[in-house]
């Protein structure tokens, strides 16, 4: 039974979390905003333990103390390049989770019919009054665990509506599961953290939309027959259609677009304990479910914004239909440069601009990037960081790599920040990133990305651009940035090049 | 058409508005070119050179006025040539219409079409044929020349056997088309070269010149603005001159040679150089006053004369500095005319159509067919652009304070639209027959609950982004829960999925939470 203690604990961890959520607000004040989340999860999960938990709590604290060790692990082995994928496949735990758990109630519903035809009674019956349930025994009532007395005090209205909640907790959480493992797998990529590599790309079954479509109807009709009384094996069977929803989905979304995925998988997996927290009448799994909910939402939203793309097209996968006419051709060559002359612009230059991308963290290379920045900025030059968006696979990512490598934040810039900036840069350094420096999205209007807000480089006097070899990037589209005239193309992994630069810097 | 240039009757004008290569350009516009016999001799362009380049040499002016249809020259017309103008001829020169208004009234009532060419508008378009800027360009040049000439000593500073030299100070006052020529030829002979200029938009040109901008320290809203007379500089306030005058009096004991040139259009040349600064500078000290037809900027200045002042400072009047450099000054002028003719004859078929709807050609045009078209309309394009000032700052109190209720207004009818929509459909959810009320209060929770994420996550930094979604994660584990209530169950089987449930939730719940506090720390100022 959840006693009032119970709920008043809940009302506490509730108010930590909207705190813990709210001192993201700045660098600072987010060091003590995770303590807030850290213990209002100590309290929620105490009071759950001791209130309505309190059924098999030694096993409880065993398989918690054993997922903390695994988590711990996880947490500390973890490189920050693979921060996308670290939460990627911690999303699909989440999902899991909420299957099992829609799963139980499914199961603890029929339990509680059985208990009833055994007294010859049936569940969800009302009584004279129209709206009270008809209970059971008292000595086969206290016989039950907390949630089956929950569910047996329920009118027919209300188990129908418990089982939409659970279908829906079920659902969403296995789209969650099989979408965030392939998000993951599609980050991991050539990564060392994967033994078989994934194509990055957007790849769909024959059929496409309306294979997702066609599950997402199937789910509705099995969702109707599971109301209707059909059984368990529809439940099944509709989770069976959700995790095929979950992969064909994300493996539509190419590679570039993760940064939303996530987000949104984030937002998914939030919609799912909301709604595992109405199936089992639970408030605080309601409030923290919406509020992870709408962050990973504004979070898509503010992804999408700046990709300048409608959510749905990033969700149906692809770069948003055909193109509407045909390209822009990119006239000129690519002239290349070694790092000597990369070394002597950038000891002539007095203001620097470095935009980071994908690359930097797929060769590591932030370390060298921080070290070239504090050499740079001992001989008293104006270095920043210009940070894109969308740059990276998560949002964020950048800002997290170059704190790792002890980038003081002050001088990391957003792009409405920075961009009116780059007329007066000397030199601009692309590192490992493509489609956010790409001119095409506002001087092509047939581009993929037009429109896209993108960061101004080629306003520099120079532009170098540390990249591996000649190609487009992930996107396919080809950058007239690289043929520009003050653009130099600097090839070579992004830590080796760097590396071969910072002797040079005196 | 036929094109005729006489020589300029003006004395000591050594200009000639037709070159031998500027007529070859005309013939191909399918003009015929006459000149009066020797009208190019004193800048150094002989008959033969003419003939050669196809153009008929004709002896006597009256001859040549009276043998062509187009006339172009230098100077404004004196009173005899004004006579020789007939109905249907067009005159293109000099014609400072603003203070020759006799002399324009005569024109028309001969019927005459005028283009002057210090008409012409400062627009972009109407660069290749603005005689005035070309003129000054060779006056700024000539100016420092003429001012070396007079100067005793080296421009540039030298440390030789002989001894050391310092540099010359030149100060050039008014950065327009002259003042940048003079700045160049000053610095590019090695004086250390200051200017100043009322328009403060113009230090970046002053400063690409290599000359220092000697700075005014002055409100910003006081300062006049180019942009609104055709790229001059206004006429600026009392106060403003003041202070003027009182930086020109610091700087003045350490210059050795000033060129002042600011000049207002139709106005006497503004005093800038009085007695007492002249008397401050060193003998042998050198001021170059390419203002003097009007006045003068200099208070000592005598118009065409070159006068020593008493502790020996030399100031020089000179009106005729193209004309000094006939050869180059006729070169240009000659250019400028050419291309005002190829506006004049936009089909090159040498029917010249005087369109008055064109902008450059009606802005040049003093009279028309024996109208006076003086002043003319101002243009439709805007010489410069207008400089951008601070739109707020410009707001009256009672505008700031009707934008605001504007944005007001527009919010609230946004969040009432949104609250409304909101509202009904929690209402309609609410109004589902049998919906029962236990289910509206976990709603009503869910609702409150997004609804506080919403404001909440608007806040939080982009540079944060990540650990939010990491924290975020971790908490959406909030699931175990869920799992913890059910695994006391009786059923073998559901304690076994909440099992998996707890121990899976709670490696999301230590994994995002350690991972948060790692990237957090990681995070450091400068």
């Amino acid at each position: 039974m959840e006693n009032a203690f119970t709920i008043a604990a809940y009302v506490v961890a509730g108010i930590l979390f909207i705190l813990s959520l709210g001192g993201l607000s700045g660098q600072e004040s987010a060091k003590r905003a995770v303590w807030y989340g850290i213990v209002g999860m100590a309290i929620a999960v105490f009071a759950t333990i001791v209130g309505p938990g309190s059924g098999m709590w030694f096993i409880s604290l065993i398989l918690i103390a054993g997922g903390a060790a695994v988590g711990y692990q996880l947490a500390t082995k973890v490189e920050m390049t693979q921060m996308p994928e670290l939460v990627a496949i911690m999303h699909s735990l989440v999902g899991l989770a909420a299957v099992f758990v829609g799963f139980n109630a499914d199961i603890m519903i029929n339990y509680i019919g059985n208990i009833y035809a055994g007294e010859g009674l049936v569940l969800g019956a009302v009584g004279d009054d129209g709206i009270t349930a008809i209970g059971l025994p008292k000595e086969i009532y206290d016989g039950l665990s907390a949630f089956g007395q929950l569910i047996a005090k329920k009118s027919s209205v209300e188990i129908g509506i418990l089982r939409v909640e659970l279908v829906l907790g079920i659902w969403i959480g296995a789209v969650t599961f099989t979408g965030s493992v392939i998000a993951y797998a599609k980050l991991a990529g050539s990564s060392s953290m994967l033994p078989f590599n994934v194509d990055t790309g957007a790849n769909q079954l024959p059929g496409g939309h309306a294979l997702n479509a066609a599950a997402a109807v199937g789910s509705v009709i099995l969702l109707a027959m599971y109301l209707g009384g059909s059984g368990s094996w529809t439940l099944v069977l509709l989770t069976l259609l959700a995790l095929f929803i979950g992969y064909h989905l994300i493996m539509g979304i190419g590679g570039a677009d993760m940064p939303v995925v996530v987000s949104m998988l984030n937002s998914y997996s939030g919609w799912a304990a909301a709604a595992i927290g109405f199936s089992l009448g639970n408030d605080l799994l309601i409030v923290v479910g919406a509020l992870v909910g709408s962050s990973g939402a504004i979070l898509s939203y503010i992804m999408c914004k700046a990709m300048n793309r409608s959510f749905v097209s990033v969700i149906l996968g692809g770069f948003g239909g055909a193109a509407k006419g045909e390209q822009m051709a990119v006239d000129g060559e690519q002239v290349a440069i070694e790092a000597d002359g990369v070394a002597n612009a950038l000891n002539e230059a007095d203001s620097i601009i470095i935009i980071p991308g994908y690359g930097m963290a797929v060769a590591q290379a932030q370390q060298a990037v921080s070290e070239l920045v504090r050499k740079l900025r001992a001989k008293g030059k104006n270095v920043r960081f210009a940070i894109h968006p969308v740059a990276g696979r998560l949002p964020g990512h950048m800002n997290v790599l170059l704190a790792e490598a002890k980038v003081p934040y002050d001088i990391v810039m957003e792009m409405d920040e920075i961009n009116d900036d780059f007329p007066d840069t000397d030199v601009a350094i692309v590192i490992g990133s493509n489609d956010i420096v790409n001119p095409a999205a506002q001087d092509d209007p047939n581009s993929p990305i037009a429109g896209m807000p993108v960061l101004e480089c080629w306003k520099a006097k120079q532009v170098f651009v540390s990249k591996r070899g000649q190609g487009t990037g992930y996107s396919g589209i080809e950058n007239p940035l690289f043929f520009k005239e003050n653009t130099r193309m600097f090839y070579g992994d992004a830590k080796a090049s760097l590396d071969a630069l910072l002797p040079k810097i005196d | 058409m036929k094109i005729g240039t006489p020589t300029e009757v003006f004395e000591g004008e050594a200009r000639v508005a037709m070159t031998p290569d500027s007529a070859l350009q005309l013939q191909k516009l399918g003009h015929e070119c006459f000149i009066e016999a020797g009208a190019g001799m004193k800048a150094g362009f002989s008959d033969a050179a003419y003939k050669e380049a196809g153009v008929e040499v004709i002896k006597g002016a009256a001859a040549l006025w009276k043998s062509v249809d187009v006339i172009a020259k230098v100077r404004p017309p004196n009173d005899t040539e004004v006579k020789r103008l007939t109905k249907g001829k067009t005159l293109i020169s000099f014609f400072y219409p603003g203070s020759n208004e006799a002399l324009m009234e005569a024109a028309s009532k001969k019927g005459a079409n005028v283009i002057a060419m210090d008409m012409v508008p400062r627009i972009s378009r109407a660069q290749k044929m603005d005689a005035l800027s070309s003129m000054a360009n060779i006056a700024g040049y000539r100016a420092v020349i003429e001012a070396g000439n007079n100067f005793g000593r080296f421009f540039t500073g030298q440390v030789t056997a002989a001894g050391k030299v310092p540099p010359a100070k030149v100060l050039v006052v008014g950065a327009g088309v002259a003042g940048l020529a003079a700045i160049g030829t000053s610095t590019s002979l090695g004086a250390i070269t200051y200017a100043f200029d009322v328009r403060p938009e113009v230090a970046e040109q002053i400063e690409s010149m290599g000359a220092e901008f000697v700075f005014l320290e002055f409100e910003d809203s006081e300062l006049p603005d180019g942009a609104e007379t055709g790229g001059y500089a206004p006429p600026s306030s009392p106060e403003f001159q003041a202070k003027q005058l009182e930086k020109f009096r610091e700087i003045a004991p350490d210059m050795d040679i000033v060129i002042t040139t600011a000049l207002i259009p139709n106005r006497p040349a503004p005093l800038l150089w009085t007695k007492d600064m002249v008397e401050m500078m060193k003998p042998g000290s050198v001021i170059v006053d390419l203002a003097a037809e009007r006045g003068g900027n200099c208070e000592l200045t005598k118009m065409d004369e070159k006068v020593v002042s008493d502790n020996g400072v030399t100031i020089i009047g000179y009106t005729d500095f193209p004309s000094r450099m006939a050869a180059q000054s006729s070169t240009l002028y000659a250019t400028n005319i050419r291309h005002m003719m190829a506006d004049l004859t936009p089909e090159k078929d040498g029917v010249v159509n005087h369109d008055m709807e064109d902008d450059v050609i009606r802005g040049a045009t003093i009279t028309f067919e024996g109208d006076v078209t003086f002043p003319p309309p101002p243009p439709k394009v805007q010489a410069i652009a207008v400089q951008k000032k601070e739109a707020p700052k410009e707001l009256t109190p009672e505008e700031k304070r009707a934008q605001e209720v504007a944005a007001f207004k527009k919010q609230t009818t946004q969040q009432v639209v949104l609250l409304g929509v909101g509202a009904a459909l929690v209402l309609g959810i609410g109004l589902i027959p049998g919906m029962p009320a236990s289910f509206m209060q976990h709603f009503i929770v869910f609702v409150l609950s997004v609804f506080i994420g919403f404001q909440v996550i608007w806040n939080v930094a982009h540079s944060l982004h990540t650990p939010l979604m990491a924290v975020t994660n971790a908490i959406s584990s909030i699931i175990i829960l869920g799992a913890l209530i059910q695994i006391g169950s009786s059923s073998l089987l559901i304690s076994v999925l909440a099992a998996l449930g707890i121990f899976m939730a709670a490696v999301n719940i230590f994994g995002g939470f350690l991972v948060t506090r790692r990237m957090l720390a990681m995070f450091q100022k400068s």
